[in-house]
């Protein structure tokens, strides 16, 4: 399954690269949550596949019997799931907020902030 | 958004939710879930509730502002952290103690379940600030 | 020895409050602390001379070998001697000269930062300390060159002085680290004791070349020598203390401190010894052609170092003996010189010398005492400067060295005669001319100054074993490295040094009474100096700022796809070309088990995504979104991880709400790009999309060291209680982490509240602002 999902984080990746890059800044945002996705995924597969086996100790055990799968990629995704909502959500409130100010959803218009 | 199915829907649905995410938070040290589970869940809860009715129906059933829970969560987590300290120990080093509860029983209490809460109203609070403040745009 | 640089600096953080009490008063104050330093220095002399070095040592970063350590030998303490004696005469000098500044307290403050420095620049023993000191004088002496900074000239000044000089202080620092890895150690009194390890070591000469490069750009060395006359833009006492006391010596101090270490070789006598000798020629023929008195004396100041780092290119017994005595020497009638240069601008209000003329009369005693230092300056017995020049001219007086070097000092040292006339003889003597002010002697404040230094010089030629002996001994000595004893004597007989000497003073007197002529034939260097070295830096400083415009509006040109581009462009490079690099392409396993539903899944992702990229609405792109991230919560469910299933289920719903509530003030999808700009944009993305699926691919296969992991999973009951592991991690073992994230979290929330509830009135009145 290793090479379908390297497959799968590789297309999120593209799409979410394309989105990223248009004029568009709904389309950024929306290419920015994909990212997320991505990443997650790659810190996933990386971490190795188990299939099926939670890292939760049985009752009464000290340790699981068997194999589980590897907790602690799983303790870096969940906290980076969390702050990836809070940096979309914030950056979906700036989208609002820059196209209150400016009248605009193009990105290529936004410049006098540079200036 | 002014459909009544979905009105009754998330008025029926909130207090299950709500169950559910406490449940979450409660079983979480031992069973899947947590803290950030519990708490999105219950964020989501809201508002869903919030997208049906409106804002200010959401913040009146919350009762307590989001600004609150996010300082009351912060606050409660860097406590749960001072324990240690307080016992002289390092910061952040879990402390446990048991306890006979009537009804329960026998259970363990900890600093770390502590912590989780901290998490749990932290990010209730963070989510709902957010998703209030955009509906009442 | 740090308690005598932390009571300067001390001073100095407090100098422009002790001004607001103490008024006139308070340059007093710093002068009699310098004076009182100087008798401590004093009081250690004996110690020193006796070949007993006191040391002091801190340890500050132990790893990086970097101590606060310092060292007082024969070289530190004739530095320490300069720059306290002459820094409390010019202190005191200082308070009459500025009495009428409105900033006298900052000025005050930034002179006291830069003895602070140049006293630990002098006394560091660690290499590291001596650097920190060494950048510390360069920014005093910015802060002091562009003290006025209402004027331009001044703050251009300044900014050149620091380039120039911060410059060889990078190349310094590079120098000094590779000398220290060559010795072994980062005390400077260890690597100059290791000279044999580092002349035979493969950094030598680089290390040399830098070390070199920063101690020439510091002492204006030929061809850097041009930010010197240009830093007289600084108030006189300035001038006298840093621009020719002390600071620019600070080069010749390091090449001094270093000679044990690096001389002794040919690299080291032909770069000092040419460039020496050069600078000394240029720097004297350029002085005879300038007539304002600070320029003059500016680059006879420049002549001098020249002389300095000739003199320890050659690196005999008697060229250090030689190098020791002209330091001394000059420190004292150059500082008496620029004093009175300053207070002749000051009482009579000319600085020109073709101007000026008979100043005797109105000014006797500034009169007296600038001629004693112009003859002491021009070598005339009985002074101590013409024992040094006498010295100069028979160290370099020997067979071996050829005539050519012989020449060049005889030629320097008749335009330093012509110099001195010119600026210590002519203004005073000759027929009186009108002057913009009524002239008259300043007050004594502002004459101890040079009426001591020239005493000093007059008293050293006069009778060189009351304190110019030992001095020059004990400096010499720690320069060669071996024990030098020197008695210094007015008369050696009838030398060839005594006879080039007489000839110089001669050809020198001649150049200064014809010194209009002189001036007019030298004319064609200032059509020269076109193509000099000042103008390179001009014009390589103009070059940089067009290449950093250029360069930042090709990268940063306001668009914001154009700054995504670079970013992920450069990633995908760099990730792309590490692993071609490492060679890990060819290290991948073939095809493993594929699950039906997981594939099926993985299928739905995928057109997710690219359903994300084509929808037309607003609504369809966030619903294939919503595809993705459901998706993926399914892979964490059947991949054994339902803690992550859990939290993105509720996030995915979140996110689809957050959506809807901004996509609702937003207009419609339109096409803004060009069918090129989006081919090139899905090249650019496919091509990043492949190299992260390689790199999935090659992450996935490399097996971490799984302690880490494996001592969570057995100690998760025993030392957390919990049988979640996943959560024992977070709210237990990396709880400050989660701490730490949460209150981004929290910070993200006051941002959107700022964002949305706090709008500027203008915007929600409808004012022109919005």
């Amino acid at each position: 399954m290793q090479v379908l999902l390297a497959i799968v984080v590789g297309v999120v990746y593209a799409a979410s690269i394309y989105l990223m890059l248009r004029r568009n800044i709904v389309k950024l945002a929306i290419g920015l949550a994909l990212f997320g996705h991505a990443s997650n995924l790659l810190i996933f597969t990386a971490g190795g596949l188990t299939r099926g086996k939670p890292p939760i100790v049985p009752e009464g055990a000290d340790a699981p019997a068997a194999m589980v799968a590897d907790p602690l990629p799983h303790a870096l995704i969940l906290t980076a799931i969390v702050i990836g909502f809070g940096v979309l959500a914030f950056s979906l409130v700036l989208v609002h907020r820059t196209y209150q100010m400016t009248g605009q959803d193009d990105t290529d218009h936004m410049r006098s902030a540079e200036t | 958004m002014n459909s009544i199915i979905l009105r009754t829907t998330t008025r029926l649905m909130l207090p299950l939710l709500l169950l559910f995410s406490v449940l979450l938070l409660l079983l979480g040290h031992n069973q899947p879930g947590g803290g950030f589970a519990g708490g999105l869940l219950a964020a989501a809860a809201y508002a869903l509730y919030g997208m049906a009715h409106d804002a200010g129906a959401a913040r009146k059933l919350l009762r307590v502002p989001p600004g609150m829970l996010i300082a009351g969560g912060l606050g409660i987590a860097l406590l749960s952290g001072l324990v240690g300290a307080i016992m002289g120990r390092e910061v952040f080093l879990s402390a446990w103690t048991e306890v006979n509860l009537p009804l329960i029983g026998h259970a363990k209490l900890g600093t770390p379940m502590l912590f989780d809460l901290g998490v749990y109203f932290t990010v209730v609070g963070v989510t709902l600030a957010m998703i209030f403040a955009l509906r009442e745009e | 020895m740090l308690q005598s640089v932390l009571l300067i600096l001390g001073l100095a953080a407090l100098a422009p409050w002790v001004h607001r009490l103490a008024g006139r008063w308070s340059a007093r104050l710093y002068a009699s602390v310098g004076a009182g330093l100087f008798a401590y220095f004093a009081s250690l002399a004996p110690r020193v001379y006796a070949s007993e070095p006191i040391a002091q040592r801190w340890e500050w970063i132990e790893a990086l070998h970097v101590a606060i350590s310092f060292r007082l030998d024969g070289l530190a303490l004739v530095f320490a001697f300069l720059v306290t004696g002459v820094g409390a005469l010019i202190l005191l000098y200082a308070g009459a000269y500025m009495k009428d500044h409105p900033r006298v307290g900052a000025f005050f403050a930034s002179l006291l930062l830069f003895m602070a420095s140049m006293l630990g620049l002098v006394l560091a023993d660690n290499v590291v300390t001596l650097f920190i000191f060494w950048e510390l004088t360069s920014v005093s002496s910015f802060l002091l060159i562009g003290f006025d900074r209402q004027r331009e000239g001044a703050r251009r000044a300044a900014m050149q002085a620091l380039l120039v000089t911060g410059l060889g202080g990078m190349a310094l620092l590079g120098g000094l680290a590779m000398l220290a890895t060559a010795a072994g150690s980062w005390e400077l009194h260890e690597i100059a004791a290791s000279g044999g390890a580092i002349r035979a070591h493969a950094l030598f000469l680089p290390a040399f070349a830098l070390v070199a490069l920063g101690a020439f750009t510091k002492s204006a060395q030929f061809p850097f020598h041009f930010w010197l006359p240009n830093a007289m833009e600084a108030p006189t006492p300035v001038s006298a203390y840093l621009h020719s006391s002390t600071m620019v010596k600070a080069g010749v101090y390091l090449l001094a401190r270093l000679h044990p270490a690096l001389g002794g070789n040919d690299v080291w006598f032909h770069t000092l010894t040419w460039v020496g000798a050069a600078t000394f020629v240029v720097g004297g023929l350029l002085a005879t052609r300038e007539t304002a008195m600070k320029r003059i004396l500016a680059y006879t100041t420049v002549a001098s170092l020249g002389a300095l780092v000739m003199m320890l290119g050659v690196g005999t017994q008697a060229a250090l003996v030689a190098m020791s005595a002209f330091l001394v020497a000059h420190a004292l009638y150059k500082g008496a010189l620029f004093l009175i240069a300053g207070a002749v601008d000051h009482e009579a209000g000319e600085k020109y010398v073709d101007r000026l003329g008979g100043l005797r009369r109105a000014m006797p005693l500034t009169a007296a005492c600038a001629a004693i230092a112009a003859l002491s300056m021009a070598g005339v017995p009985p002074t101590l400067g013409f024992i040094a020049k006498e010295t100069i001219l028979e160290g370099v007086a020997h067979d071996t060295l050829g005539w050519t070097l012989l020449a060049l000092a005889t030629l320097g040292s008749t335009l330093t005669v012509a110099a001195a006339a010119i600026v210590g003889l002519r203004p005073f003597f000759g027929r009186p001319r009108e002057t913009p002010r009524t002239a008259h002697d300043p007050g004594p404040e502002m004459l101890a100054g040079p009426f001591i230094l020239a005493a000093l010089g007059l008293i050293g030629g006069l009778m060189p074993a009351l304190f110019a002996d030992s001095i020059v001994s004990a400096t010499a000595t720690t320069v060669g490295g071996a024990p030098i004893e020197k008695h210094l004597h007015l008369w050696h007989g009838f030398t060839l040094a005594l006879a080039l000497s007489a000839a110089a003073l001669v050809v020198g007197a001649a150049i200064a009474l014809l010194a209009a002529r002189w001036r007019r034939a030298l004319a064609p260097i200032g059509a020269l100096s076109r193509f000099g070295p000042e103008r390179l830096y001009g014009a390589g400083l103009g070059a940089l700022n067009v290449l950093a415009v250029s360069l930042t509006g090709v990268y940063q040109n306001g668009r914001l796809r154009r700054y995504t581009t670079v970013v992920f462009v450069f990633t995908g490079l760099l990730v792309g070309a590490s692993l071609v690099r490492l060679g890990a392409l060819s290290g991948l396993t073939g095809l493993d088990r594929v699950y039906p539903f997981d594939a099926i899944v993985c299928m739905a992702i995928i057109a997710g995504a690219i359903a994300a990229i084509c929808a037309k609405g607003r609504l369809g792109a966030v619903a294939a979104l919503g595809i993705v991230g459901y998706g993926v919560t399914v892979l964490y469910v059947v991949y054994g991880a339902p803690d992550l299933a859990l939290t993105l289920v509720s996030v995915e719903t979140l996110t689809v709400i957050l959506f809807v509530l901004v996509l609702y003030h937003l207009p419609r999808f339109a096409i803004y790009t060009s069918r090129a700009a989006r081919v090139r944009d899905m090249v650019i993305a496919v091509s990043f999309g492949a190299v992260m699926c390689l790199l999935t691919l090659i992450a996935a296969d490399v097996q971490f060291s799984p302690t880490i992991s494996e001592w969570f999973v057995e100690n998760s009951v025993p030392k957390g209680k919990g049988r979640n592991i996943v959560n024992v991690i977070l709210v237990d073992f990396r709880a400050l982490d989660t701490m730490g994230e949460i209150t981004v979290l929290g910070v993200a929330a006051i941002g959107v509240h700022a964002l949305l509830k706090l709008k500027p009135a203008a915007a929600s009145d409808g004012g022109d602002e919005s």
